[in-house]
Order: C-alpha cells, then structure tokens, then sequence
C-alpha cells in the first residue's frame, strides 16, 4: 500500500504529501525521538503524537515512508516546511495510536 | 538587592539547530548592544562554546553564564546554570559521557560548531547534541547543584520536550524552586493546573536560536550582585525575587 492510497482509504489529513508513492513496509509506534533514531526502519509508516521538526529530520535520517500524526496531534508550522524541504510525508489522524496503527494494519493485510 | 535584566536560554551554532550567525561572540555583542545584564549560553547538551563566550562577555562586561539545556532520559528539557565556566566543562563532560552515542547528520540536523572569539570555527561537534541523555528529570536538580549550580524545567508550556508534555506532571519528589515559561501569559493557567509551580520563581526566556530572537531588556530579575553565582543564588530561594 502506498501512502496516497492510506491517505485515500483513510481519510487522513494531508500536512505534506510531496512523495505519496512512496510504499508503507511495515507500522512502527514510538514517542521518544533517541530509541526512533536507532530503531525507525525504511518504508515505516511512523505512528506517533511527536509533532516537532525533529520528528521529520529522524523519518528522513531512517527513511520512513509517513509520518503518521495521532490523536490530532498539533501541528507546527516548522515541521511542514521542514517536511517539503525534506520530503517527508506526514498526515493526521484524529484516533489514537493504537487504533489509527491497527486501521493502517488492517489496510495493509487486504491491500 | 539589584534587579538585572536577563536572557538565560540562548543557543549557539553549537547547537544543531542554532543559526550559523548565532556564534558565542555575536550573541555576547548582541546582548551588549542590547543593554542585557546576564545571559546564559545553553546549547543543547554541550556547554563547549561557553568559554569563548565568558572570554568575550568579560571583555564586554556583560555576565554570562555558563549553561547548557540538558535532555533528560524522558526527553524532558531542563536548563542546567553554572557558576563558573570549569564547572560548566566538568558537567559538559559528565554529559557528554551520558548521551546517546548518535552521530550527527548535519544535512538533517544541522551543523555542530565549536567557535573561537574571531568567530572562526575552530572544532566540530560529532555527536548528535539533541540526543537524550540516561540523566532522569528527577536527577537533573541534584546533578545542577552537586556542580554549584541551579536546574529549572525547560519551556513547561511547550507542547513537546517540556516536562509536562512528555510526562504529564509535576514528580511529586521536585526540589526546584524556579522553573521558565515560553509564554509567560499563560502562567496563571500552569499554576493551577500544576499547584506545585504556585510555590516557584517564573522565569520568561527567549530559547533563541537566531540572534534577532534574543530578548530585549524587559525581563528582571533581583539578585545580591551582577554575577553568575547571585542569579543562581536567586534562582535557588524565589521569595527574593520580583515577579
């Protein structure tokens, strides 16, 4: 599944899709940044409440595919345009981490 | 008893999300040109452009402090003042042996640059700074004042790396007595909803990361003389100081 189709099936909210092709491999939830830098792999869809310029440096120095935003985390005008710069997706859910992970999960198993 | 005008949470370009200009001794000329009476330098995790910045700001006459903006283990920001710039080094290097050993990516993070008072970059941070630390938030005031110094909780009305973002609460076992606010505005909102702020000293700082952003002098704060170990004298006992 990719991310334009997560975001189509699903209904997030777009904040930055600049590479929607990009292929989800797998879910990956986390809220400190120091364990997501060593442990984010390549292609995650990032489920997390971290919504800061940091998060977006740490999806582009792992390589995940979205960064997920849940529980209508808030959003921080530097993080978007720090997302274009760097080509990150990222999209908001309103639901919880568990809930918007096991909807991305569900997806994934009939995609 | 005096009332200094101050700026105590200011990154340089050591910080990896400090602006290139923001060298030690632009920031100590800013302060001057200013009129500020004390300023720390707190880059994150790292207090190693502080001794060209006390080098400079004794040529200016300006006070500065020598600082640094811990990460806790719970990525909690705490703002860790030293009296005198060999304590700041002795804790920068207790640090330093404490945080993830995660190389930095400058075209992601940003430079790390150690700066000499010409402005020069004269070493080169290899480590991720922004990295937390296996130093908890609760060890961070006891650590602050084992060195001579004061810790007070980063930013607490920002919505992340502040202690209540990411914990939610006030420890219950908190010994500090001062504590700083990005939007001073809100601190009748935070002292009830935390009654334990209502017993502390608010202090209101710029976190600048751009030399335009670090405040004017409108911010006082009273202490015994103009120097490091009075303002972190102040910081330890509120009672003394102005709202």
């Amino acid at each position: 599944m990719t991310v334009n189709e997560l975001i189509e099936k699903t209904g997030y909210r777009p904040l930055n899709v600049s590479s929607g092709y990009r292929e989800i491999s797998g879910i990956y939830n986390c809220d400190l940044m120091s364990v997501v830098m060593s442990k984010g792999f390549a292609g995650a869809a990032w489920v997390t409440i971290m919504a800061n310029i940091n998060a977006v440096a740490v999806a582009a120095l792992t390589d995940m595919a979205v960064i997920v935003l849940s529980e209508g985390a808030a959003l921080d005008s530097v993080m978007v345009e720090k997302a274009k710069i760097q080509d990150i997706n990222v999209v908001q859910s309103d639901k919880p981490i568990f809930e918007t992970s096991l909807e991305i999960y569900e997806l994934m198993q009939n995609a | 008893m005096l009332s200094l005008s101050y700026d105590l949470h200011i990154h340089s370009c050591l910080s990896p999300c400090g602006d290139n200009e923001s060298t030690p001794a632009n920031i100590v000329g800013m302060a001057y040109v200013k009129g500020l009476d004390v300023i720390a330098l707190s880059d994150h995790n790292s207090s190693k452009n502080c001794a060209v910045a006390k080098e400079v700001a004794d040529a200016y006459g300006v006070t500065l402090i020598c600082a640094m903006e811990l990460t806790t283990s719970e990525e909690c920001h705490v703002l860790m003042l030293m009296p005198s710039l060999e304590k700041a080094l002795e804790l920068d290097e207790y640090v330093h042996q404490r945080i993830m050993p995660i190389q930095n990516s400058p075209e992601l993070f940003g430079e790390q640059l150690i700066k000499n008072s010409d402005d020069e970059t004269v070493g080169i941070e290899d480590t991720l700074l922004i990295s937390a630390t296996s130093i908890s938030f609760s060890q961070a005031f006891p650590l602050a004042e084992s060195f001579g110094g004061v810790a007070l909780p980063a930013h607490v009305d920002k919505s992340t790396t502040s202690v209540i973002s990411n914990l939610g609460f006030i420890p219950p076992d908190s010994t500090f007595k001062s504590f700083e606010m990005k939007n001073i505005s809100r601190l009748e909102e935070f002292r009830s909803g935390y009654p334990y702020l209502q017993s502390c000293k608010a202090i209101t700082n710029s976190d600048a990361h751009y030399l335009q952003d670090i405040n004017e002098p409108v911010n006082f704060l009273h202490a015994e003389e103009k120097s490091a170990a009075a303002v972190i004298e102040a910081l330890r006992h509120p009672s003394i100081l102005q709202e």
